[in-house]
């Protein structure tokens, strides 16, 4: 638990309650005020409790997976993989985004398959490939023959343990998951706080080349008062096309018929790397959501790599390079045909490229930074397979 | 797929469709007396390929073609066919033409083409006849009668002016609002073809017409008109119900005259009107005239998609597959007899036009 104390500090220093009484959390700079659904205010009771859940690995099949495992904070929130492993090193299709400012979202998951953080970490611990559970109902009788968990959850929402019920596990999980906000990088310093020093020239440059020619503040938004770095909307950008190149229509309609015949999205998405590749259509059917995945915020994006939701790039020069190749790792490789209307070459010379990073790396946080060890930040590591 | 599990996917493709408006499903076709059919077919229009040198072409009309071509081939029950609606070239040179063919052959089952301005006024449809075939014939599918014109010819003497070149003929037609263009029609000698055509056909039998430009006139210096609209119009008068489905126009619009419902098609390569865009590089756009309400000029398949279509009891409900927008349906109200959009159609809902600042 001390490990998460830097950042349980950014949200709890203004903190203002105590056991049981709703609490809000203001907003560091940069960032609005986090939203806190009606049906599930904040406590502090609430939010330790989902601390503890959060890093619990008994939740799994096998005792080894926590949600931390694939968040870990001192891994800013990730696993620093390219794609995460859960029980008995199994393999999910992809990259493991991070919790931090997950709270603004409006949809979870790089599909949105789940509308909020309550829906979304009820999935993990029952998906085959990471927690394993064989269905909700062991993990809450796991919560139900532990005690002190019993305690817990007596003491925060008032029920006896044959009442505790998953829902109650999200609520507290989505409750600690508000805490997790860090905005006050040097951009936030430069742009709302008025330190014109707060950024190198390089990153200044590089600013304006997100603004303009790099096209990049279109989806990752800079707004007048707040910046979240995402539109919350999904866009092919070309990620994951050669997986499934030319078989888009037969994975459509194999995947379409076996979700009406009643597969589960979350399962299915995750253990079949082409249905993987549907993106958002997968979730909405829309045919111009085809390979179509969540727009990810940037901040902190020095310390999540490898990128992409299938986590096939290893650095952020790579990064834009992709972009700056209108969607492709090379320029020789073919585009999509489902690409977005928004993605298209860039032209950009080496120094902006070279700027660009310098920006991407003015969005880290202090406390964030303090508590990701710079050994942590390996690219291009963990021996997984190359999607 | 069997039939029994096409009809349940139908029936779930509609549910989904009820629920989000999504350009995913197939309604039952149940009319005449030959027994309940139902089928649907893609329809996709104007991509306007334009030629640089060599090989290359204008990336954004192509990459919307190639969209359109991508995801039409989703559809699933399959489209019986896919009509293709005119303009498929900028300037109708066999380059364009054929490199858009090419782009089309990625479609999945048959396509019948209509002949559009861009596609014929630089060789009067030469090479595009070469390579597609007639520009107006008649077919019969599952009960519906469908017939396909050229409605973009003119007057004789127009396009038999001495021109300096046929390249000087093919942008006049091209120019809007240009005081030395001439008006579309379907001209005498396929409007006799047409009452002879029909003359066999049973007055219950739907009929659908596919023309380029809208046989209704609406706004004559862009063409977004027919000169002989009306003669047209007396010749599908006697029918129960006829449907005229049109390009050219870049942009959702319906009407209903008489018994004659109209719907355009979205374009694949821009949106008209269209906003002034990012100038960050060459716009090969045409100049603006009229203004609208901005399509996100980020995103550049915005204000562009393409359709499918569900004949249902000679009813046609048009679906628009709108990227980076919402998708729309516009679909024959039996109650209101005409076809109302699903979205937009209560006035409570509409979104009124916007300035530009």
């Amino acid at each position: 638990m001390t490990r998460l104390t830097n950042c349980r500090s950014i949200a709890f220093s203004v903190l203002i309650a105590g056991l049981g009484i709703p609490m809000a959390i203001a907003a560091p700079l940069g960032l609005p005020p986090v939203p806190i659904p009606d049906d599930n205010p904040q406590t502090e009771a609430k939010i330790a409790l989902g601390d503890r859940l959060f890093h619990d690995p008994r939740f799994s099949v096998d005792g080894t997976i926590s949600c931390a495992t694939c968040h870990a904070p001192e891994k800013a929130f990730t696993d620093h993989r390219r794609l995460s492993e859960g029980h008995s090193g199994l393999l999910g299709t992809r990259n493991s985004p991070t919790v931090i400012n997950s709270a603004y979202m409006e949809e979870l998951f790089w599909d949105g398959r789940e509308p909020d953080l309550e829906g979304q970490s009820k999935q993990p611990p029952v998906n085959p490939v990471e927690g394993g559970l064989a269905d909700i109902g062991v993990l809450v009788e796991k919560i139900r023959s532990e005690p002190s968990y019993v305690e817990a959850f007596k003491a925060v929402f008032g029920v006896k343990a044959q009442d505790i019920t998953a829902d109650h596990f999200a609520d507290a999980i989505a409750s600690f998951e508000r805490t997790i906000i860090a905005g006050d990088s040097p951009f936030d310093r430069y742009q709302y706080g008025g330190d014109e020093s707060a950024m190198s020239e390089a990153a200044v440059r590089g600013l304006e080349v997100f603004r303009g020619q790099g096209r990049c503040v279109s989806c990752h938004l800079i707004e007048q008062t707040q910046a979240l770095f995402t539109d919350n909307r999904f866009h092919n950008i070309g990620v994951g096309f050669k997986t499934i190149r030319g078989q888009e229509a037969e994975i459509a309609r194999k995947f379409l018929e076996a979700k009406n015949a009643g597969a589960d999205v979350d399962k299915t998405v995750l253990a079949d790397k082409e249905a993987s590749e549907l993106g958002r259509f997968a979730v909405i059917e829309d045919i111009n959501k085809v390979g179509a995945f969540k727009t990810s915020t940037l901040r902190n994006i020095a310390l999540t790599p490898p990128y992409m939701h299938d986590g096939s790039l290893d650095t952020l020069e790579g990064v834009i390079d992709f972009y700056n190749n209108g969607g492709r790792e090379k320029e020789t490789d073919p585009v999509t045909p489902f690409l977005s209307g928004g993605i298209r070459p860039l032209n950009l010379s080496d120094e902006q490229k070279q700027d660009l990073v310098a920006f991407l790396e003015a969005l880290t946080s202090p406390e964030i930074a303090s508590q990701v060890p710079s050994t942590e930040i390996i690219t291009g590591n963990t021996g997984d397979q190359q999607p | 797929m069997s039939q029994m599990n096409r009809r349940r996917f139908l029936r779930t493709g509609g549910a989904v469709l009820a629920a989000s408006s999504l350009p995913f499903s197939v309604v039952e076709l149940a009319f005449g007396q030959s027994g309940p059919e139902d089928f649907s077919f893609a329809f996709i229009s104007d991509s306007h390929i334009t030629h640089i040198k060599g090989d290359k072409f204008v990336r954004n009309w192509d990459r919307g073609m190639i969209q359109a071509v991508a995801e039409a081939n989703l559809l699933s029950p399959r489209p019986d066919f896919v009509f293709y609606g005119g303009d498929i070239a900028q300037l109708g040179t066999p380059e364009e033409i054929d490199h858009g063919l090419e782009i089309l052959s990625g479609l999945r089952g048959d396509v019948h083409h209509v002949m559009g301005e861009h596609d014929y006024y630089l060789d009067l449809g030469e090479h595009w006849r070469k390579r597609i075939g007639p520009d107006h014939y008649s077919f019969d599918h599952k009960g519906v009668h469908f017939v396909v014109l050229n409605s973009i010819l003119t007057y004789d003497e127009w396009t038999h002016r001495k021109w300096d070149t046929p390249m000087q003929r093919m942008k006049e037609m091209a120019r809007l609002d240009n005081p030395d263009g001439s008006p579309f029609m379907v001209g005498d000698s396929q409007r006799e073809w047409l009452r002879k055509d029909l003359a066999n056909i049973s007055k219950d039998t739907p009929i659908v017409v596919m023309s380029h430009s809208p046989l209704q006139k609406i706004y004559r210096g862009w063409n977004f008109w027919t000169e002989d609209a009306e003669q047209v119009q007396e010749l599908l008068k006697p029918f129960d119900k006829v449907t005229v489905l049109y390009g050219h126009v870049h942009q959702i619009q319906y009407n209903q005259i008489g018994n004659i419902s109209f719907h355009a098609a979205m374009a694949t390569a821009w949106p008209w009107p269209y906003p002034e865009t990012f100038v960050q590089e060459a716009s090969y756009l045409p100049k603006l005239t009229v203004e609208m309400s901005r399509a996100d000029p980020f995103f550049e398949r915005d204000g562009t998609g393409w359709q499918f279509i569900n004949m249902h009891t000679g009813d046609v409900d048009v679906h628009y597959a709108l990227p980076d927008n919402e998708n729309r349906v516009v679909a024959f109200n039996e109650q209101q007899d005409k076809p109302v959009d699903s979205l937009y159609q209560d006035e409570s809902k509409q979104i009124p036009p916007q300035d530009h600042y």
